[in-house]
This record gives structure tokens, C-alpha cells and sequence, in this order.
């Protein structure tokens, strides 16, 4: 009893001396294993998500729209608002193509008795004029509607899905870190918002609050939120009770910080995914809007007014409305591939399927 | 399942209560008064007030309110047509609704799930990537987008089908208008069916059955697809609501008088009863399947519904 005693306060067991260890240094008897090198996890990343031929096409074609949205509008003398009653119902004519036959300037318009050629750029006199994309009913040029449209439509989509991300990211987050009555109460309040349809709640919105590019955004921030928490709450689940995190609250982390420090890097690929799906569906709400009047006001334009505004005319002049549906669903189109692409490059198990 | 279905059914009455609570406020929140008269004394316009309910506690106007409107009751029409009653400009345009909805979920079902499954069955060949190709592209494209090509091609160049509904011919004039809104359903129900009869093609039971003797149509029918159909019930109901969003545009390029274009018409010209009385049917009618949907899925597929119970 008396021996045991002595040696304990001898040993102290938790107390380290400063000869306990030595450093071992990097001989020959440490190595690291070169057979089966670990991957940094965003390189393999990368090179899954760069093996996808789709997203990567996506990816280039996203770019070149940005480009033209950002620099599209200057690249005439027009400006999107400027109206020339003159010049109204231009087909479209670009310089060096209208040899060959095509953009030269000439319609087919189909009446009652018939159809004639119809060449607005002649007719007036004005041949040096020209309309890239062709002109509207009010003679503004259709190139730099078009660009200033895709721009503000992406703004409007980015702004919406960044905050979306934010809000939707945080919620499931503490939801799924808390659970018990934090979790029963924010998934009750989640389901209730989620049962009133979007479309009931952008209408409403966009009636009460004056139009423009923050209502729009506002109102898809209110409806959009609920996809990506169910995201990060799901995956939270997941992860809360793995060591690391034990660790980290061992080591005397708070849950903020594990929640965001900890836990977030880890879902993160996730996350992007989802933001990626977000923006087309941001895209395609605002296009709807503005198609059924609630958009941005005039002389503002965006992708779904644009389309909107040459519907009523597009059996007489087609071209009026292709190009804006054209990168409307381009963008909606390769957004999707680009959002498929990240999923399958962060999570391959998924392409296994 | 009692519990399941009780607590289901209580938070979509919730849901309701809350959207009508919502519609109540912006009602109270739209400028003016309905009693606009400078002409009015002071004690008629208490008169008219007290006739209409509006001098009690904003509570009891609130409880009428949703009284009124559980009742079907939505009040009259102040600019689209003049003081009809806006149950009666409804009722005539719901059914057309509904048809052409009808019409596209079917189609949009029927087309969906035999893409999906041949897609499955002949894994990795042209089918599958024909498959694939169709879901990307009916999953990304608006319908609208469709509607108007459709609309271009088979109703201005080629004059197969109308270009504009006409109550004369209405099946000739609803197959382009379901067309456009059916391919977001194909195509999510294709892509959806493809990944579940991957999976349960691969599963041991599968195997099981097959190594019984079993083979051909009735394998598939009996043991995949009715194991593939589950987890397809759950997508059907955001499908019905997006099919409803999109019916708003699609009617509107089509000139269908339904319910979709009524929408469109009272946003239009400002009509707040209109577009509060559409809101609420509208989210009636999104929580009533979602409802549905969720007690068929705990019908069909227990352990969804005692996770659910288990999780609180």
C-alpha cells in the first residue's frame, strides 16, 4: 500500500518531462509511400471534373456568355434603350456575311396574298446601317438588348443564388448541428414555407413591392433557400458524429466554430453543386416574370422580357425572338450540364449508377 | 399511421392558414379604401362599414376572411369583368385547366417511364444516351420555349394544329399546348425511372428471381418497375406544380381560356381580388397534393414514414 502509493508520486503519470520524447528526424527509416501517393482532394477534382467533356463544353460556353454580356453592349454604337422609329423591324445584317447570302438584311414577309422579300435596309435607303441581330418594333438594335438582357438576367441570378447559398447553407447547418427541438421547430417553419408554391409567393411579392432588379432578387431569395438546406442539414447529419468533429469539440472548439470551420469545408463540393442548380432555376423564374408582366420595367430588359416583348410579333419577324431564347436556353442548358458535371466530379460514386 | 397521416394533415392545414394569413395582409396592405366617395358623411361611411363587417376587430374580419374563403366565397372581379363574381369566372376555366394539365402528366408519365425503362434495359447503348440527351435538354429548356416552337413550326409553317385554342376542336387544339408542358415531365421521369431501374435491375432480388427461371416482360413489370415505381411517386408532385406554373405562359402563348391566362390577365391589369383568389386555389390545390403524395409514400413505403415519426 505504502510502495504503490510512493511510486505513483514518483511517476505522475500525467505529467511529461522534458526528455520524454526526442525528435526522430527524417531518416531513413521514416518514408513516405510513393506507390500510392494521397491525391489533394481538389486536384482529383479537378481532373474528374475536366474528364467531363459536357461540363467542360459547359463550362466554355458559360464563359463566352459572361464575355459577351459584359462587353456585348459596347461592342456597337447602340445603346440598349435607344429607340429610331425610322429603323424599326430591321432583319439582321452583318457586314461581310450578307454576300454569302446570309444576314443580309432580307425577310420573307408572308401576307394574305402571298409572301415578298423584304429588305428594311433598302428600302429606306439606309445601306450602311447595321443591325447585327436586326432591330425591334421600336428600332432598338436586338445585339445589345440581347447582351444587356443575358446581363442583367445572370446578375440577377448570382445575386439570388449567392444569397440563397448563404441563407439556405446556414439554416440547414444549425439545424442539423442542434437537432432535438431546434431541428422539430426550423423543419416545421421549412415545411410551411416550402407548402406555399413559388409561384404564389414571387406573384404577390412582385405586386405589392415596386418593380425592379431587388424585388426579383428578394423574391427568389424568399423561396429558393429551402432546397439548398435540406442540402446542408442532410449532410450535417452525416458528418456530426464523426471523430473529427468529437475532436475538435475535445480540443475545446465552439459549435460555430465546428459548424463553419469544421463541418463546412467538408460539404462544401456539395454546396457549389447545388448553387450551380440554383442559378438556372433563378434564371428561368426571372424569365417567367418578366414573360407574364412582373419583370424588370422598361427600358430595362432582361432574357424573359425580351422574349416577352417579340412574342407578339414572332409568326411576322422570328428573328426578334430567337436570339434571346437562344441563350436562354443555352445558359439554362449548360448551367444544368456544369451543375451535373461538379456533382458527379465531387461525389463519383454517383456516375457509378 | 394514424399519427403519420393526423400530423400530415395538420401541417398542410397550417400551410393554408398561413398563405390565407398572408393574402389577409396584403389585402389590408393595398392602398385606399373600398368606400372611396368624398360625397360620403362620415355617418354613412360608418353605415357602410358597419354593413360590411369592416368596423369589427381586424381578428374577426380575419376569421371571416378565411371563412370566405375555405367557403369558396372570394368576392367579385373589380377590373376583368366588371363585379362577376370571381367563383364564376373560375369555375368556367378550371376544367379547361385541368384537361390540358391532365393531358400533359399523362403523356409526360406514359413517355417518361418507357424511356427510362428501355434506357435502363439497354444500358449504355444509343438508348441510353438518346435518353439521356432527352432529359437534359427537357430538364433545362423552359417550356415556353417549346410552346413557341411548336408553335412556329407545327402551327405557323406546317398548319397541322391550331395555333390558337378554339373551344370548336378542343383536342386538336390542346396537343401542342400539352406537348411543351409534358416534356419537363418526360424528362424528369425518365431520368428519375433510369437511375431506380439501374439500381433494383442490380439488386440480389433481382438476381433471385431471375435465377428462378423468371424472364422477359413479367420480371421487369412485377419485381423492377413496382420496386422502381416507389421512390417516382415523390417526384410526380413538384412535377404537378411546375406543370402549373408553366400552364400560366404555355395558356397565354396558346390563348387557352384557363385558369393559367386568368392569372396572367389579372397581374396584368391589376385585378388584386383576382390574383389573391387565383393565389389561394392555386396553393389549395399545391398542398392537397403534396398532402396526397406524402400519405401515399407512407402508404407505399413504411420506412419513410417511421423515420419521420422516429425523428421527433
Amino acid at each position: 500500500m505504502e510502495s504503490t502509493e510512493n511510486s505513483a508520486a514518483v511517476l505522475q503519470p500525467d505529467e511529461f518531462l522534458p526528455n520524454d520524447f526526442e525528435l526522430r528526424g527524417n531518416t531513413d527509416s521514416t518514408h513516405v509511400d510513393t506507390n500510392f501517393a494521397s491525391q489533394n482532394f481538389w486536384k482529383e477534382v479537378r481532373a474528374r471534373f475536366f474528364a467531363n467533356k459536357g461540363a467542360v463544353f459547359s463550362l466554355i460556353v458559360i464563359i463566352i456568355l459572361c464575355l459577351l454580356a459584359i462587353f456585348g453592349p459596347g461592342m456597337n454604337k447602340y445603346s440598349y434603350s435607344d429607340q429610331n422609329l425610322l429603323e424599326k423591324n430591321f432583319a439582321p445584317r452583318v457586314p461581310g456575311l450578307e454576300s454569302l447570302g446570309i444576314f443580309d438584311g432580307n425577310e420573307n414577309m408572308t401576307t394574305t396574298t402571298g409572301s415578298k422579300l423584304v429588305n428594311g435596309y433598302k428600302d429606306t435607303g439606309k445601306e450602311d446601317v447595321y443591325y447585327w441581330f436586326g432591330s425591334d418594333v421600336l428600332g432598338r438594335d436586338i445585339w445589345t438588348r440581347v447582351w444587356e438582357g443575358t446581363r442583367i438576367s445572370m446578375g440577377i441570378a448570382l445575386c439570388a443564388a449567392i444569397i440563397d447559398m448563404v441563407i439556405g447553407m446556414s439554416y440547414g447547418l444549425i439545424s442539423g448541428y442542434y437537432g432535438g427541438h431546434v431541428d422539430s421547430v426550423m423543419q416545421r417553419i421549412a415545411e410551411i414555407v416550402n407548402g406555399i408554391p413559388r409561384l404564389v409567393i414571387v406573384t404577390l411579392l412582385m405586386l405589392v413591392l415596386p418593380r425592379g432588379f431587388v424585388t426579383i432578387v428578394f423574391a427568389l431569395m424568399i423561396t429558393e433557400w429551402i432546397g439548398m438546406s435540406r442540402i446542408a442539414r442532410a449532410e450535417m447529419l452525416k458528418l456530426k458524429e464523426q471523430e473529427f468533429v468529437l475532436a475538435s469539440r475535445t480540443l475545446g472548439a465552439k459549435d460555430f466554430f465546428i459548424i463553419f470551420r469544421e463541418i463546412l469545408p467538408n460539404i462544401i463540393g456539395q454546396i457549389i453543386t447545388q448553387l450551380m442548380f440554383s442559378i438556372p432555376t433563378a434564371i428561368f423564374t426571372e424569365a417567367f416574370l418578366s414573360f407574364v408582366g412582373l419583370g424588370i420595367p422598361v427600358p430595362m430588359c432582361s432574357l424573359g422580357s425580351l422574349i416577352s416583348d417579340a412574342f407578339n410579333s414572332f409568326t411576322t419577324h422570328p428573328y426578334q425572338i430567337i436570339p434571346p431564347i437562344v441563350v436562354l436556353a443555352l445558359l439554362m442548358l449548360c448551367f444544368n450540364m456544369l451543375a451535373d458535371g461538379l456533382r458527379e466530379a465531387f461525389d463519383p460514386k454517383l456516375k457509378e449508377m | 399511421m394514424k399519427k403519420y397521416v393526423l400530423k400530415r394533415v395538420l401541417i398542410s392545414f397550417l400551410t393554408l392558414l398561413a398563405i390565407t394569413l398572408l393574402l389577409f395582409i396584403l389585402l389590408q396592405a393595398m392602398p385606399g379604401s373600398p368606400f372611396n366617395d368624398e360625397k360620403l358623411t362620415p355617418d354613412q361611411r360608418a353605415a357602410l362599414d358597419a354593413k360590411y363587417g369592416l368596423d369589427q376587430p381586424i381578428v374577426v374580419q380575419f376569421l371571416r376572411y378565411v371563412v370566405n374563403m375555405f367557403k369558396g366565397d372570394f368576392g367579385v372581379s373589380y377590373k376583368i369583368s366588371k363585379n362577376t363574381p370571381i367563383s364564376q369566372l373560375i369555375e368556367s376555366r378550371l376544367p379547361i385547366s385541368i384537361y390540358i394539365g391532365g393531358f400533359a402528366v399523362t403523356l409526360g408519365a406514359v413517355c417518361g417511364l418507357v424511356l427510362g425503362i428501355v434506357a435502363a434495359l439497354k444500358h449504355n447503348t444509343g438508348w441510353d444516351t438518346l435518353c439521356t440527351v432527352i432529359s437534359v435538354l427537357g430538364v433545362s429548356i423552359p417550356s415556353y420555349v417549346f410552346a413557341l416552337a411548336l408553335s412556329y413550326s407545327l402551327g405557323f409553317k406546317l398548319k397541322w394544329f391550331p395555333m390558337l385554342y378554339s373551344a370548336g376542336e378542343p383536342f386538336a387544339s390542346s396537343i401542342m399546348p400539352s406537348i411543351a408542358l409534358s416534356l419537363f415531365t418526360l424528362a424528369s421521369i425518365a431520368r428519375f425511372t433510369r437511375t431506380e431501374m439501374l439500381e433494383v435491375l442490380g439488386s440480389d432480388y433481382m438476381q433471385l428471381a431471375e435465377s428462378k427461371g423468371m424472364y422477359g416482360s413479367k420480371l421487369i413489370v412485377r419485381h423492377a418497375l413496382r420496386n422502381a415505381l416507389i421512390p417516382i411517386v415523390t417526384v410526380l408532385a413538384p412535377l404537378i406544380v411546375d406543370l402549373m406554373t408553366g400552364s400560366l405562359v404555355v395558356e397565354k402563348i396558346f390563348s387557352i381560356p384557363g385558369v393559367g391566362s386568368l392569372l396572367v390577365t389579372a397581374i396584368q391589369s391589376n385585378d388584386y381580388n383576382v390574383v389573391i383568389a387565383l393565389s389561394f386555389i392555386y396553393s389549395a390545390m399545391y398542398i392537397g397534393i403534396m398532402l396526397v403524395v406524402d400519405i401515399l409514400y407512407g402508404i407505399i413505403d413504411p420506412r419513410i414514414r417511421l423515420a419521420k415519426e422516429g425523428g421527433n
